[in-house]
């Protein structure tokens, strides 16, 4: 009998094509998802050597990161070189013959939205795309993580990638999570806890009673920031919450295919005895609502506790800390609960589903946004806007004054106008606080899509536990 | 792709821990659809004024750093995006080689596609080769690709560790796509066993 395996040994071995005697391996690609900004350079690479897609049937390309989310936007870009970059990938998408879901198509949307939604994205695949957050797919139980720009021409040109086996790490949640907490708070808890490069070199594999008891939605959120925590991917098992998501999708596998698919599928997960360099264990009781109140993902803290000082750090951490305090504007002892945002923003890979949009939607009905916060609302996909507006929750954010708009990466990054000014201080539920993330000199504090939502109702960072004992009472 | 060989230069030090993409390339500049001129934007927000002025207290505006051709940084250095931009401008404004504890994973391996070698050591060489760096531009230090060693201005050696496929390719300044071409026999193989034993992919 062959030694125990993780789920990550299982969709590796399947995935070999050949292997040197000095460890260097490669890897086929079932899966390459394309944006517009990680790309050109590689298209135009091809372009230079004379070189085709060779697989242009598993490459899909969708513009996210610099799309108006405006609901006037199909009267084109503004900005001249957003424009020049999503005109880039029309044309390359034409020229090379990939599937292509362009700015008009109901269909277009965050690109790690966009491919499990239709299918794309199945369990035991490899999947890759030059985008960091490609890791969300590994909800599905697929081998999925980013890639540089030079990569995406490899995996183009040849559809394969050169790379070395990463370690396993095990990273399990067991029992159940407390009311008010969801998988964002998970995942950062995750990151608390390990700090940005606890998983470095490692793949992560999410397990235990709390991560089964997700949905395909939270599971893709906490896969989404796998990264964040230093790992080059993030997987869950799939189980029948997976089959179930993935059953009837435009590009899931039909009749006969989808059987054969199924008894596959059902052998994907890790063997009793397998082998784990690192294992990391949460209680799901111990988890609160959490957010960040520095400049690292890592600067996480429950919402009930104090801004946290230099003092309680050590090494190169307290110069770092010094710098975030700064930067964020605060100071150490204040009641996280006291800090006042400006900007609410609700969206992104991380928190763009439909699951998401609901939580916020359950705790800004029948409320208002507090007086002088802007708040928005970007859906991860054109699918997920018509479901929510299907659901009635685009006339929950508007009465309570939030904008609705078009989907696209937005805010998360701001490389399109919706930006924070200088010293604007946002609550979001992306995934990156990092310095001028969001805008030049604007301040993030990431959460989950309820707490966000609590926040737009008070003005300042809120438990969001606090509205639902008003709603119990 | 550029043979790397060795460098010998000014090293730059930049203790900082978790240095991300975004603050080595902004987003501002992914934008572009060349691989080139990114040198003058790398590290931007840290290094540049709202108005575009040179910040002074930057260690790449202090003249003794100005021609630095090797960083030595803190923890963890490129976390972040995927972003390729990173690399891109970190050679386009002439650095060679990086020296850290430890780098994010897409960070690193981007590196060596651009012809640029990031060096992990532990802890204390960091430290040591920090303070070397910290006397600025009449220290030179010196990376040495092909004996894996590193030489202090003071003359100290230090060694490192690299994977050899890695070491192969930038000493010789391959491309890995015609490599892996080389190779194309045995992934039409692969995709054709692909295709009985997993059909719907
Ligand atoms: S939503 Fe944010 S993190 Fe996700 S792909 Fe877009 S820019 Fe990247």
């Amino acid at each position: 009998m062959s030694a125990p395996k993780t789920l990550y040994d299982k969709i590796w071995d399947a995935h070999l094509v050949s292997e040197d005697d000095d460890g260097t391996c490669l890897l086929y690609i079932d899966r390459h998802l394309v944006h517009e900004v990680t790309s050109p350079q590689a298209f135009e690479g091809l372009r230079l050597a004379g070189r085709a897609v060779r697989a242009p049937e598993k490459t899909i390309a969708v513009p996210d990161h610099n799309v108006p989310t405006t609901l006037d936007r199909a009267k084109g870009i503004e900005n001249e070189e957003s424009r020049i970059q999503v005109d880039a990938l029309d044309k390359n998408a034409r020229d090379f013959g990939v599937n292509y879901y362009p700015v008009s198509d109901v269909r277009q949307g965050i690109v790690h939205i966009v491919g499990p939604e239709n299918g794309w994205t199945l369990p035991g695949m490899t999947v890759v795309c030059g985008d960091s957050h490609t890791a969300t797919h590994g909800a599905f139980g697929a081998l999925a993580h980013g890639i540089g720009t030079s990569e995406v021409e490899h995996v183009l040109a040849t559809q394969t990638l050169i790379q070395s086996k990463s370690k396993n790490m095990k990273v399990e949640i067991t029992g159940k999570l407390r009311p008010g907490v969801t998988a964002k708070d998970i995942t950062l808890a995750v990151i608390g806890e390990t700090g940005t490069a606890g998983g470095n070199g490692h793949v992560i594999e999410y397990c235990g009673e709390a991560i089964r008891a997700l949905s395909m939605e939270g599971r893709m959120t906490v896969c989404n920031m796998a990264i964040e925590g230093g790992a080059r991917a993030g997987l869950i098992a799939p189980d029948e919450t997976t089959f179930e998501y993935v059953k009837g999708r435009a590009h899931a596998p039909k009749g006969a295919q989808w059987d054969a698919a199924m008894s596959w599928w059902k052998t994907l997960f890790t063997d009793e005895g397998a082998h784990f360099d690192k294992v990391v264990t949460l209680r799901g009781e111990d988890i609160a609502p959490v957010v960040t109140w520095g400049t690292s993902p890592e600067d996480v803290l429950p919402i009930s506790e104090n801004v946290p000082s230099t003092e309680d750090f050590t090494g190169g951490k307290v110069e770092a800390v010094r710098r975030s305090l700064e930067y964020m504007d605060l100071t150490p002892g204040m009641k996280l609960e006291d800090i006042k945002i400006d900007v609410v923003f609700i969206g992104s890979c991380t928190n763009g589903r439909i699951e998401d949009l609901r939580a916020a939607a359950a705790v800004l009905k029948d409320r208002k946004i507090a007086d002088g916060v802007r708040a928005m609302v970007v859906p991860g996909s054109g699918l997920v806007r018509a479901q929510a507006e299907e659901e009635g929750l685009d006339k929950i954010f508007l009465d309570a004054g939030l904008e609705w708009r078009m989907a696209g990466c937005s805010m998360c990054l701001a490389m399109n106008p919706d930006q924070l000014a200088p010293g604007e201080r946002c609550a979001s539920t992306s995934n990156r606080n990092f310095e001028g993330r969001q805008g030049r000199g604007g301040r993030t504090h990431l959460m989950s899509p309820a707490m966000a939502a609590a926040a737009a109702v008070t003005g300042h960072l809120t438990d969001v536990r606090k509205f639902m004992e008003l709603e119990d009472a | 792709m550029d043979k790397f060989e060795k460098v010998t230069g000014v090293a730059a030090p930049m203790p900082l821990v978790n240095i991300d993409t975004d603050m080595i390339i902004p987003k501002n500049f992914l934008k572009t659809i060349k691989r080139t001129g990114l040198g003058v934007h790398a590290f931007a927000e840290m290094r540049y004024d709202d108005a575009g002025n040179e910040n002074p207290d930057f260690v790449l505006n202090k003249d003794k750093y100005r021609a630095a051709q090797i960083l030595v940084v803190g923890d963890n250095f490129g976390c972040g995006s995927s972003r390729e931009h990173a690399p891109w401008a970190l050679a386009d404004y002439g650095i060679k080689a990086i020296v850290s504890t430890s780098y994010a994973d897409i960070f690193y391996n981007n590196c060596f596609k651009n012809g640029m070698l990031p060096i992990v050591l532990p802890r204390e060489q960091v430290d040591m080769l920090m303070s070397d760096a910290e006397k600025g531009s009449n220290a030179r230090m010196t990376v040495d690709l092909e004996a894996q060693e590193i030489t202090t201005s003071d003359g100290e050696v230090i060694t490192f560790q690299i994977d050899p496929f890695k070491k192969h390719c930038l000493l010789e300044g391959l491309d890995d796509i015609g490599l892996t071409l080389n190779k194309e026999a045995s992934i039409d193989a692969f995709e054709t066993q692909a295709s009985q034993s997993r059909p719907w992919v």
